[in-house]
């Protein structure tokens, strides 16, 4: 190597922010269009859904036929480039313990491939602790982010229902698709099972909205997992936020910008944040009057623990010692099946919006039940677009159910096999359960000593478990899917032959992409790393906008939430700027 | 579709299992994208992957000719032409077969030892490799590995089912994932179109309906 040294941007922000997902695009939004000068770094490859589009491809355009790989875990048509482990940037495990760790590394992050499941917290799940004596509340309540979720709600653009739930709160929807034939079926026998069902809440437009953003209507071609290059019609940080905040001149994207530490000054205030570029490897510095961290509540994390100064000898943010602490994900497990009464059936257009139509809010009193908490539970089925596996295992079926009325032998071959694979077409039908875990300092990530990643910056250590509370969850979900499946008629081929030793399918910590809680925030700053405001109780000038400030994530997918904080958090470092605070 | 989901829907679609499953500075130049514009692929393909993709179409050839030859008789054994679709081979099974176990290495040894498996069978019986064999042999030989529950208490042909089922599975999968493949399963999504709820005739075919509350509340299109 030449000359090693550090190259200073001329250019002074107003604010630098790490990571391009929804908290980070959300700042970047409202910052920019307020008239502040923002550095929005990403680790990843720059993209936009304009010009990197799979979406309305056909199978054949995949060589692989839409089959995942290592830089698409979720096939070969999802829009995110990320995975499970990414190259050159390891991490470490305590033995006997597990996470996986999902990264993006693209602008907008997952927010390109989400679910698009856009849930409010109600007023129980900032009050947890005073519910049930576990975890700790949120030091705000459901109405200090209700403002913040009806604004995101207009701005964004979501369907659903006004249903007066207490705890699953109504808001501002656009009109959701109706009920695809075999969610009808599941209605039906979830109502049966005493499981609530309604209208699935998705950030997709089922009519236009007045935006800034050049966004459409949806056209129901069921792959917002591919990002909505034709319409914009579904939320993505890029589509969305990124590009709009671009269109003020007051944002300049750094992309393959992997950030080490945020600087610090004598006073122990932010100034700005160090990063090698991917591109040149490199090293820089950006400088900046806020710096807003929104990297992944782990990764977020990471960047903390490792910017150890004379001030903040434990890591930045971190004389509480919470940083990496109370790491936790959502519970998930899983079945799924075939519907007889679907075999044969009429083929039409199906696909609908990217998920499905329905879902089940969380319905019981937990005061009946062995677990704390809950869960809500997902849906899907039918005739979907066929990709790599397509009938995988085909003489498990053609011989156990008659076809056309006639007794086969399982397998076989020919013009008697494509008829069985016209037979059972769109026939499937499954759910999964996503739940609230409960957070624990003994849950955490801390810097791994030993190991460093591609670029010498040290890793990350996980120690994660799942406790007894998760473990009686995943049971409780497995049983109601075996009674909603069993109230159909449904057969269930994969997901049902759990016990304890799998700890009844439950998911491990990770899996369901949902991290949280490692930057939480709190009134007391010995016990949190954040205020109320996800402002560095430490550093005034320093905040974190993304998973990682969450006190405990409900059994609602955490992005709704993390838009509305970041949305709130932005106006208040406006609002501290101007009054000359910060 | 969640993206979780779409890998449990394949399995799903697999009916039982769970198995299948640019930069920039910012001193002077504006934010580009990475897009290959590389005629090969017509979708996304970020840096990493295209140079992946290059490797794989840079690698030898895997199957012999030999190995091909075969593969292409079993696949239009499993998927002949009908009168609804084309075979197998009409629709370039082989050659996605071929790419495939590039790109998954898992399945080449399975495909290569199954394809020498079901030749020394074929030698040992008729004399002949499988591909040499008379037609009316051929099926014979696939008879006796084509049905799991037939060869349950035969181990002897043992591998030859699995290979068979992997080979079935991989026909399969590349057809129905072909233009000729997808028309024939009857597939009518991956367009722009105004969901209106399931066909009047389905539900009735069902004996279901919406109810006031969904008919008033969810988004409904005339055209």
């Amino acid at each position: 190597m030449g000359d090693l040294q550090i190259k200073k941007q001329a250019k002074k922000y107003d604010a630098v922010i790490v990571g391009s997902g929804a908290g980070g695009g959300m700042a970047a939004y409202m910052l920019a269009k307020s008239g502040l000068k923002v550095c929005l770094l990403e680790a990843g490859y720059m993209y936009d859904p304009q010009k990197n589009v799979t979406q309305l491809k056909n199978p054949w355009d995949s060589p692989r036929r839409g089959a995942s790989t290592k830089i698409r875990p979720f096939g070969d048509f999802d829009a995110c480039y990320g995975g499970w482990s990414v190259e050159g940037e390891p991490f470490t495990k305590e033995a006997g313990t597990d996470w996986m760790w999902w990264r993006a590394r693209m602008l907008g992050g997952r927010t390109n491939h989400w679910g698009r499941i856009s849930l409010r917290f109600g007023p129980k799940d900032f009050k947890r602790k005073s519910i049930d004596g576990l975890g700790d509340d949120w030091p705000i309540g459901y109405e200090d982010v209700k403002p913040y979720y009806d604004r995101v709600d207009q701005l964004i653009g979501i369907f659903g229902t006004n249903e007066g739930l207490e705890n699953d709160p109504d808001g501002f929807f656009l009109p959701p698709p109706k009920p695809r034939l075999h969610e009808l079926f599941i209605k039906n026998a979830a109502g049966q099972a005493g499981v609530k069902v309604i209208p699935s809440r998705l950030s997709i437009l089922t009519k236009s909205i007045e935006n800034d953003a050049g966004r459409g209507a949806c056209f129901f071609c069921g792959q917002c997992n591919r990002n909505c290059s034709v319409a914009k019609a579904d939320f993505s940080s890029t589509n969305v936020l990124i590009y709009p905040a671009l269109k003020t001149g007051n944002v300049d994207v750094v992309a393959n910008a992997m950030v080490r530490e945020v600087i610090t000054n004598k006073e122990g205030l932010a100034t700005g944040v160090s990063y090698i570029s991917k591109d040149d490897m490199q090293e820089y510095q950006v400088e900046g009057r806020v710096v807003i961290l929104a990297a992944s509540a782990c990764e977020s994390a990471r960047i903390l623990l490792n910017s150890k100064s004379a001030r903040h000898p434990n890591g930045l943010a971190n004389s509480s010692n919470v940083v990496g602490k109370y790491l936790h994900d959502s519970t998930g497990a899983a079945l799924g099946g075939i519907l007889p009464q679907l075999f044969d059936r009429k083929r039409y257009n199906e696909d609908g919006v990217g998920g499905m139509h329905i879902y089940s809010p969380w319905w019981l009193d937990n005061k009946k039940l062995d677990f704390p908490r809950g869960y809500h539970i997902e849906y899907w089925g039918g005739m979907s677009q066929p990709s790599y596996g397509f009938s995988w295992g085909i003489e498990n079926l053609n011989g156990k159910y008659l076809v056309k009325g006639q007794q086969k032998e399982g397998g076989g071959y020919g013009q008697s096999l494509k008829e069985d694979y016209r037979y059972f077409y769109g026939c499937g039908v499954g759910m999964a359960g996503r739940g609230e875990a409960i957070p624990l300092a003994s849950n955490y990530c801390e810097i791994d000593p030993t190991t460093v990643d591609r670029f010498g910056i040290p890793v990350l250590k996980f120690n994660v478990k799942w406790s007894e509370h998760e473990i009686k969850q995943a049971k409780h979900m497995k049983e109601t899917f075996k009674e909603v499946m069993h109230n159909m008629g449904a057969i269930i081929t994969w997901g049902a032959d759990d016990d304890e030793k799998n700890n009844w399918g439950l998911s491990k910590p990770g899996e369901i992409i949902h991290e949280a809680g490692t930057v939480r925030m709190g009134n007391d700053p010995k016990s949190s790393a954040l205020n109320k405001w996800s402002q560095a109780h430490d550093c005034k000038n320093l905040f974190c906008v993304d998973g990682g400030q969450f006190v405990s994530q409900a059994d609602k997918n955490i992005t709704w939430t993390i838009l509305a904080l970041s949305m709130r958090a932005s106006e208040y470092i406006i609002d501290e700027m101007k009054k000359q605070h910060i | 579709m969640d993206r979780r989901k779409s890998l449990k829907l394949i399995a799903a679609g697999a009916l039982a299992t769970p198995v299948v499953i640019a930069g920039c500075n910012t001193d002077d130049k504006k934010a580009e994208s990475p897009q290959a514009n590389d005629q090969t692929f017509n979708l996304d393909r970020n840096p990493d992957e295209l140079k992946y993709e290059k490797e794989i179409l840079a690698k030898e050839k895997f199957f012999t000719p030999e190995e091909m030859t075969t593969i292409t008789v079993l696949a239009d054994i499993i998927i002949p032409k009908d009168a609804v679709s084309g075979s197998a081979s009409d629709a370039k099974v082989p050659a996605f077969i071929e790419f495939i176990v590039k790109d998954m290495p898992q399945h080449q040894v399975p495909m290569r030892g199954g394809l020498r498996w079901l030749d020394m069978h074929c030698l040992k019986k008729y004399e002949k490799a499988f591909k040499d064999c008379t037609p009316a042999q051929q099926i014979e030989m696939v008879d006796l590995i084509a049905y799991p529950e037939r060869a349950k208490d035969k181990p002897e042909l043992k591998p030859g089912v699995s290979f068979f089922s992997l080979m079935r599975n991989l026909t399969a999968t590349g057809f129905y994932t072909s233009e000729e493949g997808v028309k024939d399963i009857g597939y009518a999504g991956n367009k722009p179109t105004q969901w209106n709820g399931v066909p009047a005739e389905v539900l009735k075919q069902y004996n279901v309906a919406y109810t006031e509350k969904e008919i008033k509340e969810c988004i409904s299109f005339t055209s």
